[in-house]
This record gives structure tokens, C-alpha cells and sequence, in this order.
């Protein structure tokens, strides 16, 4: 994680105070000072002073979301590019409560998020004033710290802890709460040089006891694997990690968050693993006799029934965040560290031994890579390919091939989702960007957008469902109004593909409200997208036909503008493999579904 | 099981509100929970008493260090501490029954600190057991109302 520590080499100790200012003024000079180059903020009567402070500032680009939820998804995708806090801001009451999914969403997948919101006056709190929430109080459980502001000669302060704190150790979302009387009180800032935080220490480092004793039951094991996570990623410790893995010629899997970790077209990846993760991975890992766990949290979607998870291998869990060691599974070796260190460490030692990096034509575990090789020739992703019907895994598998994997690609959540993972490899860290925790869905078009502010040059493709993209339609406006351009393809089923799914698996075919289109009219696609684009003033094609896929993904490929496709897909195609919840590797189905016929 | 756990917090609004929501948020059971200053006025400090096996401990004790408002996180072990807890109770006492409340009350070092015609009201400190002694004894009379400050504790040595 890169800390700005431009405060650590100022020598003197002399306080830096500022101009006397109003409150709002102050923050924007602060957030200044943290290097911010773009906030996503949405005015309302309690944070006006601050978009006022905003349009002063020459350092700072306002982007205006046309949601709240999708100014602080665009913060996220901001942030889970470049690693640096994404800043969001929202007025009080409504606005800020529209935050909250996203701060959820930066809580469970540990993005750094500075989320700025207005507060009624302070004499108006608790009274049930207009537009009045207890924003502090309502995302407790979702923060990794946050602070009302009570008074102004604090805010320097608060700002830097804030942005330390979003940033350091296990990196997450801080909520700051400032009343508008403070936003419009004058004062002279005092910008503190130093920080004191004496309940936060996020510098871990293992101790070489530890890494000494994970390299010896390295030396012991024949089936070991690595289990990788998003730790790995917001640890920039992906290097590292690479040559761990080809110094001690271990197969490697990632999780989800993980993806990007580890170079997915690198002979040792497995790709991920999970409940939809491919089959040799989670084979692999529940049967490996030495499983390496970097960076991640044994969540339930990569683990299944916890229990079960790995049940007779030897389990290392690597972490920043302590409270993650022996959470969800008890461990032989837990180790609290900063993964960058400990896999240095690691590496050297390694390389003391006389451990080469290999990388590719790997010898060290014959029998292993054989069992392995065998699993993936007999369970690859694969899909039935089709004559004319647009299968979802088609176009992105097209994707891929037309990018050459150059491209940050996001997502909504479901099973373009799932299938974005499968059939799109991923090299580099920070490349898939996903709400894999929290799935809020909506996500994908607004992180593509702050993806796309954040790098301009790249390709930035939202690979979205046509649920998931309605959910925040509205910021094709902003995309279109700012001269951003990300490009966002929809898997349009018409259908909750992944519900379906579920009640194709589990429900007997019911659909419980999981048909988007418009029930009076079954012929019709619905809603409209190629109109609905129209009206924001973004390009839009509908893509019927298979033989029309390459050539409409070049043209959404070479536009400079926001390009939407709209691509018709059969809502009966299911995610596959898939490890039933709670189950365990063992019960994974790799079967399509075949439609039960109704008898009458 | 229970546990004595004694953190060491920041004397800011929310602090308290973070905590024990934490708990809540992550189903842990808090039996008995006690918050006051120390001698650092910028500072608070919190006993709770946890019910949970030694797996749900580990994890209490790292969620509540993870707080960044947590300065300290002591989970006290037998032996390592002495503990004590107030209470203060309204017992029913008639002329009759008074002078055998008065008599348990002295064996037990409790304080009478109101009189009234029908009732005592009592002020008892102590451990745990000798506190659950006292309340079985003064059941028989029949309490009335009840208030209990919850655990503190004190490490017996510094390090």
C-alpha cells in the first residue's frame, strides 16, 4: 500500500498554519494537501459550502455523479485502480444515506475511501432537522474509523488521520461528518506535521522464525498450493508474490478479489477458486497437503463449508489484519504481516537456500502438476458454442482476444460477473475491478467511470448485466457530460441471470420476480437501451447476432466516446462449475441444465 | 465460559457506541459491561465481561484491538486480577424479618443506607460469588429492586 508520507520528511517543527479561511475552505485545502485530484460529490443544502470551497480549488476535479451511490462506486473505481484514497462527498440526510452502500462495499472488499458528508448545524443535531440523519452512527458496522466534526480547528487534523487511516495497514473507508456551521465558520488552520494515533499501529512484520518455518514445511509438502487474495493486490505485493511462487515452483490460485494477483496466462496460475472458480483449482486446493493462504479471508463463496475447506492439509495464513487469523478457520501457522515483507523475506531466504526462480517448465512437484494437468484438460472453462445465439461467454472470451488482455475491465455483479472472471485472463494486478464482497450490484458503468478518470489512456470496459446496469443508468449522463469514456457492454438476458439460476438449480424453475423485460409485451426488449443511451446522448448499438459481435466490440474498442453495447443473450445459460452454498468441492456441478418438461 | 476482558479506550464521543457495536454487529454476548474515566482524562476504561469458548475470546480481543479508538485490550485470566462489583438493592424488611437482614448484612460487609418502613435499601460489594451468595440469601426476604455496576477489574502486577 502506498502511504503518503509527505508530512514524515518535513523537518520542522514550527506549525504550519494556513490563511484564516471558513471551515469549507479549510477541508478543500486539506484534501489539497493529501495530493486529491478528483472528488465525486453531490451537492445539497448541507455541503454547499463545500462545492463552493470546491470550485476555487485549481487542484481538484469536482465530478458530478448524477447519484450519490454512483459518485461513490466512481470513488471506488478510482481507488481500486490506483490504490490511492478515492474521495466521495454527499450532503446530509439523503445523500448521505445513498452513501452507505458504497462505504459498505469499500468496508468488505478493504478500499481505501475517504467518504465526506455534510451534517445539519451542530445546535440542529438530534432534533430531527430537515434532511438530518446520524450519518456516524448508521455506518458504524461499515467504517474502518470515522469522525463527526465538532470543532473547526480539528478538521486539519481529522482530514490527515482520515486519509492515513483509509490508506495504512488493511486499507478501508472513513467516514468524515462535518456540521455546516463549521463549513462556514472562519478560522485559521493548523496543519498538523506529524500523526499520533496511539490505538492504530498498522505496521506488521513477520517475524523470519515464522517465514523459516512456513519454507520448511515448503520442503516437506508435495501437494502445495497458494491461496491468494485481494490482500496481495492492496499490499502491491504482487511481484513479490510471483517470484515466491516461481522460486518455490508452487501452483497458485486466487480468489476473486484476488484476480490480477497472480498472471492468470502464467503456467503455475490455476485461475481462481470457489463457487464458481474452475474446477482444478478448488480440486487443488481442498486436496493440497500444504495450503498457503496470502492475503485472504476464507470467506464462504471461496471455502464452501469451512469445515471441509482443505480438511487434511497443512493450512499457512499470511495477513495484515490480525482479527483475520483464525476468523473463519483455525490454521497451523498464522503469521501477521505486511505481505510485501513477509514474501521479501521469503524470496530471500529462498534464495540463500539456492531456490532459482523458475518459470516455466516447473520440476519440483512432478506428480502434483501431473494430477493437476489432468484435472484441467478434463474440467477446462468451456461453454457449448452456438451458430447464431450470442453466448455471454463468447463475447467476452471475443473481448479478451480483441484487448489481448490490455484493458481494466468492471463489472456489475451476477454471472457476467462470474463469467467476466472465467473467460477474460487476467495478467496484472488492479485490472479486474468488482464488487466481490459486498455484491452491490450497479456497480460496474460508475467504477468505470472513476477508473477511466483515474487512467484516460486505458481501456476501461464495464462488462455489466441488464439488471445490474439499470441500477445506475443515471451516470451515463455524468460520462457523457465530463468527456469520460468508458465503454460498457450489457449481457442483456432480460432476466436476474443468477437468481434464475438458483431457481433453475434449487426452486424447480419458479421465477420469483426475476424477469426484467415487460410482462405485457414478451416480444419486446425492455427497457429500450439503445433509446435510453440516446437520451443521455451516448452512442448504443443492440447486437442480435452472433456473426455482429466482433465487429460492434471494435467499434465500442476504437471509440473516444462512451460506447454502449447492448447484447442479446439466453437467460437459460448457467455459471459453471458450481459448488452449491455450503457444500463442498466434491458436490460441484459441471452439468448444464436440461429444462424439466411440464406435464400438465 | 466467561470471560473479563478490560480495554483501555479514548475518552471521544462514539467510542463506546463503536464498541458495543461491535459486539452486537458480530453476535458476541456481553454479559456485564462497566465504562469510567482513569487517571488520563483522555482516556476511558471499559471491563466487559464475554461469554464465549477461548475461540470467540481470540476473536473478541482482535476485533476490539482493531478499533482504532482501542488503545489497550487486556484479557484477564484467573488469578491475574482481583475483581469487584457494587450493588445496591431494596429489600423488603418488616420489624419482624429487619434484624436477620441486618444480621447477614454485617457477615456479609453490606452497607444499610436507607431505611424505610417497609423496606432497606443495601450497598454490597465484592466478588462474584460472595455477590451471588448475598443475593440468594436476601431472595428469601424478597429484593425489591435491584442495581449492579458491573465488573471492574485490576491486574494484580503491571506487566
Amino acid at each position: 500500500m502506498k502511504t503518503r508520507k509527505s508530512s514524515a520528511s518535513a523537518k520542522s517543527t514550527s506549525p504550519d498554519r494556513g490563511q484564516v479561511m471558513d471551515g469549507a475552505e479549510i477541508l478543500v485545502s486539506c484534501l489539497e494537501r493529501e495530493g486529491v485530484e478528483v472528488v465525486f460529490a453531490y451537492p445539497g443544502g448541507a455541503s454547499m459550502p463545500i462545492h463552493q470551497a470546491l470550485t476555487k480549488s485549481k487542484k481538484i476535479r469536482t465530478i458530478l455523479p448524477r447519484h450519490e451511490q454512483g459518485g461513490v462506486f466512481a470513488a471506488e473505481g478510482y481507488a481500486r485502480v490506483t490504490g490511492r484514497a478515492g474521495v466521495c462527498m454527499a450532503t446530509s440526510g439523503p445523500g448521505a444515506t445513498n452513501l452507505v452502500t458504497g462505504i459498505a462495499d469499500a468496508y468488505m472488499d478493504s478500499v481505501p475511501l475517504v467518504a465526506i458528508t455534510g451534517q445539519v448545524p451542530q445546535e440542529m443535531i438530534g432534533r430531527g432537522a430537515f434532511q438530518e440523519t446520524d450519518m456516524f452512527g448508521m455506518t458504524l458496522p461499515v467504517v474502518k474509523h470515522s469522525y463527526l466534526v465538532w470543532d473547526i480547528s480539528e478538521l486539519p487534523r481529522i482530514v490527515k488521520e482520515a486519509f492515513y487511516i483509509a490508506q495504512s495497514g488493511r486499507p478501508g473507508p472513513v467516514l468524515i461528518d462535518i456540521p455546516k456551521n463549521i463549513q462556514v465558520a472562519k478560522a485559521q488552520p493548523i496543519y498538523p506535521r506529524e500523526i499520533s494515533l496511539r490505538g492504530y499501529r498498522p505496521e506488521k512484520k513477520a517475524d523470519d522464525v515464522a517465514i523459516q518455518e512456513m519454507i520448511g514445511l515448503i520442503e516437506g509438502a508435495k501437494k502445495p498450493v497458494i491461496y491468494c487474495g485481494g490482500g496481495v493486490i492492496t499490499g502491491e505485493a504482487s511481484r513479490e508474490l510471483i517470484e515466491f511462487a516461481e522460486r518455490t515452483q508452487i501452483p497458485v490460485t486466487t480468489t476473486v478479489m484476488g484476480i490480477g494477483s497472480f498472471p492468470e496466462t502464467h503456467p503455475l496460475s490455476l485461475k481462481w477458486l470457489g463457487m464458481h472458480g474452475s474446477v482444478y483449482a478448488n480440486n487443488a486446493a481442498n486436496e493440497a497437503d500444504l495450503l498457503l493462504a496470502i492475503g485472504v479471508r476464507f470467506d464462504d463463496r471461496v471455502t464452501g463449508k469451512v469445515e471441509k475447506f482443505c480438511e487434511h492439509g497443512t493450512i499457512v495464513h499470511i495477513d495484515i489484519d490480525n482479527s483475520e487469523l483464525n476468523k473463519n478457520k483455525l490454521v497451523k501457522l498464522p503469521i501477521l504481516s505486511d505481505l510485501k515483507y513477509a514474501l521479501q523475506r521469503a524470496n530471500a531466504i529462498l534464495e540463500k537456500m539456492g531456490r532459482k526462480r523458475v518459470a516455466k517448465n516447473h520440476t519440483r512437484f512432478p506428480e502434483w502438476y501431473a494430477q493437476i494437468a489432468k484435472w484441467k484438460a478434463e474440467h477446462p472453462f468451456s461453454f457449448q458454442d452456438t451458430e447464431d445465439v450470442i453466448l455471454p461467454q463468447y463475447v467476452i472470451r471475443e473481448l479478451y482476444n480483441l484487448t489481448k488482455g490490455d484493458a481494466i475491465i468492471t463489472t456489475g455483479v451476477g454471472q457476467h460477473q462470474m463469467w467476466a472472471g472465467q473467460f477474460y485472463d487476467f495478467d496484472k494486478p488492479r485490472t479486474f475491478i468488482t464488487s466481490a464482497g459486498l455484491g452491490a450490484m450497479g456497480f460496474g458503468f460508475p467504477a468505470a467511470l472513476g477508473a477511466k478518470i483515474a487512467f484516460p489512456d486505458k481501456q476501461v470496459i464495464d462488462i455489466d448485466g441488464d439488471g445490474s446496469f439499470l441500477m445506475n443508468i443515471q451516470e451515463l449522463a455524468t460520462a457523457h457530460v465530463e468527456g469520460v469514456a468508458p465503454k460498457a457492454i450489457i449481457l442483456n438476458n432480460q432476466h436476474l441471470g443468477m437468481v434464475v439460476q438458483w431457481e433453475d438449480r434449487f426452486h424447480g424453475s419458479n421465477r420469483g420476480h426475476t424477469f426484467l423485460g415487460d410482462p405485457k409485451d414478451l416480444k419486446r426488449i425492455y427497457p429500450d437501451y439503445v433509446e435510453m443511451c440516446k437520451g443521455f446522448g451516448v452512442k448504443c448499438e443492440r447486437v442480435l447476432h452472433k456473426k455482429d459481435v466482433p465487429a460492434a466490440l471494435k467499434r465500442l474498442l476504437e471509440s473516444k466516446e462512451t460506447y454502449v453495447l447492448d447484447i442479446m443473450t439466453p437467460y437459460t445459460e448457467h455459471v459453471l462449475p458450481m459448488i452449491p452454498s455450503g457444500k463442498t468441492y466434491k458436490d460441484i456441478i459441471t452439468e448444464p441444465h436440461t429444462p424439466r418438461t411440464k406435464t400438465a | 465460559m466467561r470471560h473479563t476482558i478490560s480495554i483501555l479506550v479514548e475518552n471521544k464521543s462514539g467510542a463506546l457506541t463503536r464498541i458495543a457495536g461491535m459486539f452486537s454487529g458480530r453476535g458476541f454476548n456481553i454479559d456485564t459491561l462497566n465504562v469510567g474515566p482513569t487517571l488520563d482524562p483522555t482516556t476511558s476504561r471499559m471491563t466487559i465481561v464475554v461469554r464465549g469458548d477461548d475461540k470467540v475470546l481470540e476473536q473478541v480481543t482482535k476485533q476490539l484491538d482493531k478499533l482504532i479508538d482501542v488503545i489497550d485490550v487486556q484479557d484477564f485470566r484467573d488469578e491475574e486480577y482481583v475483581d469487584r462489583e457494587l450493588v445496591l438493592l431494596r429489600v423488603t424488611a418488616t420489624s419482624k424479618t429487619r434484624p436477620e437482614v441486618m444480621q447477614i448484612c454485617d457477615i456479609f460487609r453490606a452497607k444499610i443506607i436507607d431505611v424505610q418502613p417497609e423496606t432497606l435499601a443495601i450497598e454490597v460489594t465484592g466478588s462474584e460469588s460472595k455477590i451471588n451468595k448475598f443475593l440468594l440469601l436476601m431472595d428469601r426476604f424478597g429484593i425489591k429492586e435491584l442495581t449492579r455496576t458491573g465488573k471492574v477489574a485490576l491486574p494484580r502486577s503491571n506487566d
